[in-house]
């Protein structure tokens, strides 16, 4: 039990690590949602581990919010780098902010 | 009260092991992947997975409880929403050109079709940084 | 056509939205009851009104038989795959070349696409990047190809993937147009 409690945590951790150094050494902002997305992942997994060794439901509804915020986090960040890019400007330019009344 | 009893539990623990594992991998393979779009195949396969083996491990232990309908619910959001933000932060990392030419064997989308070359937006791609481009 | 014509037939296209809507609210709750089927219905049309999407139509069908051949391989597919790229992280090698391919498919309905690209995200070796609606073809990222053969063999998998979905949910003409281009 204490056995298989203390290695599945440290392999967690082993993953939060190696995705805390991309995220760290990541060259661009992309590399960087990755990272935090699968972070956020594992954070989830790791609270499902938690229920599931103390036989203690309190953390669930908390996990449920942690998975979807990981999803919604790196669908808007992806969203809004693809929101510089020039050259699918179509609409993008539309929803630039045009001052049409000059005081 | 918290110890292994019965064969559930041991099932439960393999699960937990082996999901774990996985996460681990994953991690790993964000590391030590080359690119932006290896990376993620990393970030998608091995993490859904993994996620959906702790979710039926915690499902398994905590049988009986009324939260095991929404760990199920959690595994399989997973499943829908791992796929939905590869391919996003997949096609942005196509169209803003982190992608390793050096490393591609067939590349059937061209250069693009057509855009002006170079990277745009605010960084480097990866590849022409390490050409040093 | 009349106004409430209009609201019922939308009513109709948008059910199997609601449906998943009022299942997501029980299960979250974890328990059955008449109390949280009446709310889950409330807060559905709540949602479905507050935010409209477009209906899905085309390609409702299910033949249980192809459904249960799809699923099964659907699992098989995805043990194998996050093992192959486990492993491709953990050996010494690590990876060959990648490769981006463009399939055309034969398949022209939403929902169908759809399932299309959230089943070959999860199959061995690929990631779809780019999907152009008009022309039927999806861009895909293969992780790890050593060969052209290998390629091709990743090429011949995505139809056969596009053939198990089409023929479990597909609907006659769906499956009929797979029919006329054999791979």
């Amino acid at each position: 039990m204490t056995v298989v409690s203390v290695l599945v945590f440290a392999m967690l951790g082993g993953g939060v690590l190696l995705a805390l150094l991309r995220l760290g050494l990541g060259p661009s902002l992309l590399d960087r949602v990755v990272a935090t997305d699968a972070l956020l992942v594992i954070i989830s997994a790791g609270l499902a581990v938690y229920a599931a060794l103390t036989r203690n439901p309190t953390v669930v509804p908390v996990l449920v919010v942690v998975s979807l915020l990981g999803f919604v986090g790196s669908v808007s960040v992806a969203r809004y780098i693809g929101g510089m890019l020039s050259d699918t400007a179509d609409d993008d330019r539309r929803a630039d902010p045009v001052p049409e009344v000059r005081p | 009260m918290n110890g292994v009893h019965s064969v559930a539990d041991v099932i439960a623990m393999a699960c937990l092991l082996l999901g774990a594992l996985l996460c681990l991998t994953a991690g790993l393979g964000l590391l030590r992947f080359p690119d932006v779009l290896s990376r993620m195949h990393a970030g998608t396969k091995p993490q859904a997975v993994g996620v959906l083996l702790i979710m039926v491990g915690s499902a398994l232990r905590l049988a009986g409880s009324s939260v095991v309908w929404m760990l199920l619910l959690v595994a399989v959001f997973q499943l829908i929403t791992a796929p939905v933000s590869a391919h996003m932060i997949g096609r942005i990392a196509y169209r803003r050109r982190h992608v390793r030419r050096d490393r591609m064997l067939v590349d059937e989308l061209g250069s693009g079709a057509g855009r002006p070359g170079g990277p745009q937006g605010d960084e480097p791609a990866d590849g022409d940084a390490r050409r040093g481009r | 056509m009349t106004a409430p014509d209009v609201a019922l037939r939308r009513l109709r296209d948008q059910l199997p939205l609601l449906g998943a809507l009022v299942l997501v609210w029980n299960l979250l709750w974890g328990t059955w009851s008449w109390a949280n089927l009446l709310s889950g219905i409330a807060v559905a049309l709540a949602v479905t009104w507050l935010l409209p999407l477009p209906p899905v139509t085309g390609g409702a069908g299910f033949h249980p038989a192809a459904v249960f051949r799809y699923l099964v391989r659907f699992v098989t597919d995805l043990a194998t795959s996050s093992a192959e790229v486990a492993w491709s992280a953990l050996r010494p090698r690590g990876l060959a070349a990648g490769a981006i391919i463009s399939v055309p498919l034969r398949t022209d309905s939403d929902l169908l696409l759809t399932m299309i690209t959230e089943s070959l995200c999860l199959v061995p070796g690929s990631i779809v990047i780019d999907l152009d609606r008009e022309a039927r073809t999806i861009a895909l990222h293969l992780l790890s190809v050593h060969d052209l053969a290998a390629v091709e063999a990743q090429r011949a998998e995505v139809l056969a993937t596009e053939e198990r979905v089409v023929r479990a949910f597909g609907s006659a003409a769906d499956i009929a147009a797979l029919d006329r281009n054999p791979t």
